[in-house]
């Protein structure tokens, strides 16, 4: 037995074929077909519906001031919340890989909370802590700091969203740096904020920037953790996820679709950035 | 850690104290809120309004979604790993890439277009529905809405998992003699079990608590298309907030249990790295006793 078990597979006897394993066939055709039902043709087709407005009624169903207002609204709090995430990722990053302490596994865990919870319970959890009469909200009364109900309560869901995104792509970066380079730097005579700038932030800034650009997509075309915070003022506080579900209802499917389609092209682009981010790291990380 | 890269105790508590007031605030306050809100008027009135009957039908409607979503995943996801982790060919950072669409649409827009194709104003819409069959503010549209978004779950965990296992065990046993379901239920599977079960779990999370594209796709009618996360929506615009957060209290704890659960996964992935051998030992049939 451990004869046949030992023959180079080139001689093995009879099915063995070009280093393939059986079964190629069946699961890439079920992936790809059930790809294609489930993903693929509601993409396409409903894409190619939107080519039905002609170039005229999509600009004019996207420069609405309505529609302007909530696109600039949702990518313009994505685009801060993704930017705090990245900053209070790498302090949770850092906290949790460098500093034991007590239930540091419990928060570790916890961590993933936005991801699991449903964001309709985030949603209203958030709204019922942060409006006037919250528990949070109640203390920033005095101050005049209104959360909920103003684009400020828009961009603490979305922050709450994209946490576990920033804190994920950071950690395990921060985990594998070889803690030598940061003994050299001090070896030679740098400060302790000198090695910070110059040896580990140049070793997470692609992962900063991933869990950055993963938070934005994801803030950009969040709905659930949004609405109930929002207060959805027409051209104040309404995202624009809101407002297509808003024209579905008036059934404007030319003009939801329109929205859409902005949103798709830019989260696409986002994609791309994302691919390109992580093909740079990878490049940078093979010279080091 | 060497001393040189010890950081000074005040900085140190600071940045812990920092990180932890960060935590609170965002996730433990809320977390608190939700089970406080519920049980303000005492355990009783939470559970009367969680044996209500739409609360009923929108629990055992979230349960039936789960119980179709989460199989088909399970099984797209064994087949897209299978195919992805041990094989070559040509155009595979294409399939993978579209694997992850899902992750990069906003669910409101996975609803949107599902209506676009099936709504009644559709050709094919109107077609579905001359046969009887309406799939939008209906049941068949919720689940598609439902699997669109949690499609990338359990292959995106399945895939690196059956990636960093490599091949050579799988080919030991075809030598063997052993067919391919053999090889799947007896090398490969035992090998990603751990990922394999949290693609399940957070599969699962997902399904019962998706929200924005099923509420497109839902029509919102009570009593027969409200998930609950959509019950939970409904129950609060009418300010009826213990229902609501007793709901929401609900699909809190599966999150909580679904976190849990992932921990002790992970605990024993680190422990299945610190002593392989041990691990194979205890819990796998040695190649060289599979049936031939």
């Amino acid at each position: 037995m451990s004869a046949t078990a030992s023959l180079p597979l080139a001689t093995a006897p009879g099915r063995y074929r070009g280093g393939g394993l059986p079964g190629f066939g069946l699961s890439l055709g079920y992936t790809v077909t059930s790809l294609t039902l489930v993903v693929l043709i509601p993409l396409a087709v409903g894409l190619w519906q939107a080519t039905d407005l002609g170039w005229g009624g999509f600009w004019h169903a996207v420069t609405q001031p309505r529609v302007l207002a909530a696109l600039r609204l949702s990518f313009v709090t994505a685009a801060i919340a993704g930017a705090v995430n990245a900053a209070v990722g790498v302090l949770l990053a850092w906290v949790l890989t460098r500093y034991p302490f007590p239930g540091r596994r419990v928060v570790d865990a916890l961590i993933d909370l936005p991801f699991a919870l449903p964001t309709a319970v985030a949603g209203i959890a958030l709204t019922s802590v942060y409006a006037p009469n919250g528990w949070i909200g109640q203390l920033c009364a005095p101050l005049g700091l209104r959360i909920a109900f103003t684009p400020l309560g828009i961009g603490l869901a979305l922050i709450f969203v994209g946490l576990p995104f920033a804190v994920r792509t950071v950690q395990p970066v921060l985990e594998n740096l070889d803690q030598e380079l940061e003994e050299a730097a001090a070896t030679l005579g740098a400060s302790r904020l000198q090695t910070l700038w110059r040896v580990v932030l140049p070793a997470i800034w692609p992962a900063v920037l991933t869990g950055f650009a993963l938070a934005f997509g994801r803030g950009v075309g969040e709905y659930g953790s949004v609405i109930f915070i929002a207060g959805n003022m027409p051209l104040k506080t309404e995202i624009a996820p809101l407002l297509i579900v808003t024209k579905l209802e008036q059934f404007d499917y030319a003009g939801a679709t329109a929205i859409a389609v902005v949103m798709l092209v830019i989260a696409f682009l986002c994609l791309l950035a994302i691919n390109l981010l992580q093909r740079w790291a990878g490049r940078r990380a093979g010279l080091a | 850690m060497p001393l040189m890269l010890q950081d000074p105790p005040l900085i140190r508590r600071a940045l812990i104290a920092g990180a932890l007031l960060v935590l609170g605030i965002l996730l433990v306050v809320p977390l608190a809120a939700v089970f406080t809100e519920a049980l303000r008027l005492g355990l009783g009135t939470a559970l009367t309004a969680l044996t209500e009957p739409d609360a009923l039908h929108a629990i055992l409607l979230t349960v039936l979604m789960a119980a179709i979503c989460v199989p088909l995943n399970l099984v797209f996801g064994l087949a897209a790993s299978w195919a992805v982790a041990k094989h070559d060919f040509w155009g595979k950072s294409l399939l993978v890439t579209l694997i992850d669409l899902p992750f990069s649409v906003s669910p409101v827009i996975a609803g949107l277009m599902l209506v676009m194709v099936f709504g009644l104003h559709s050709f094919l819409g109107g077609l579905l529905e001359g046969w009887g069959l309406q799939v939008i503010f209906a049941l068949p549209g919720m689940v598609l809405a439902t699997l669109f978004i949690t499609f990338p779950f359990v292959a995106r965990e399945l895939i690196p998992a059956m990636q960093a296992t490599g091949r050579e065990e799988e080919q030991a046993a075809y030598l063997l003699g052993a067919n391919g379901w053999q090889i799947l239920w007896r090398v490969t599977l035992p090998n990603v079990r751990w990922a394999l079960l949290y693609g399940v779990l957070l599969c699962n999370a997902r399904a019962m608590g998706e929200f924005g594209a099923v509420s497109v796709v839902s029509g919102h009618i009570r009593g027969e298309t409200n998930t609950i996360p959509l019950q939970v929506e409904i129950l609060y615009n009418e300010y009826n907030f213990v229902a609501a957060f007793a709901l929401a209290a609900v699909l809190t704890l599966l999150a909580l249990l679904t976190l849990s659960a992932k921990s002790v996964i992970e605990w024993q992935v680190r422990r299945q790295r610190a002593h392989p051998e041990a691990e194979r030992l205890t819990n796998r049939v040695p190649l060289h006793q599979l049936p031939r």
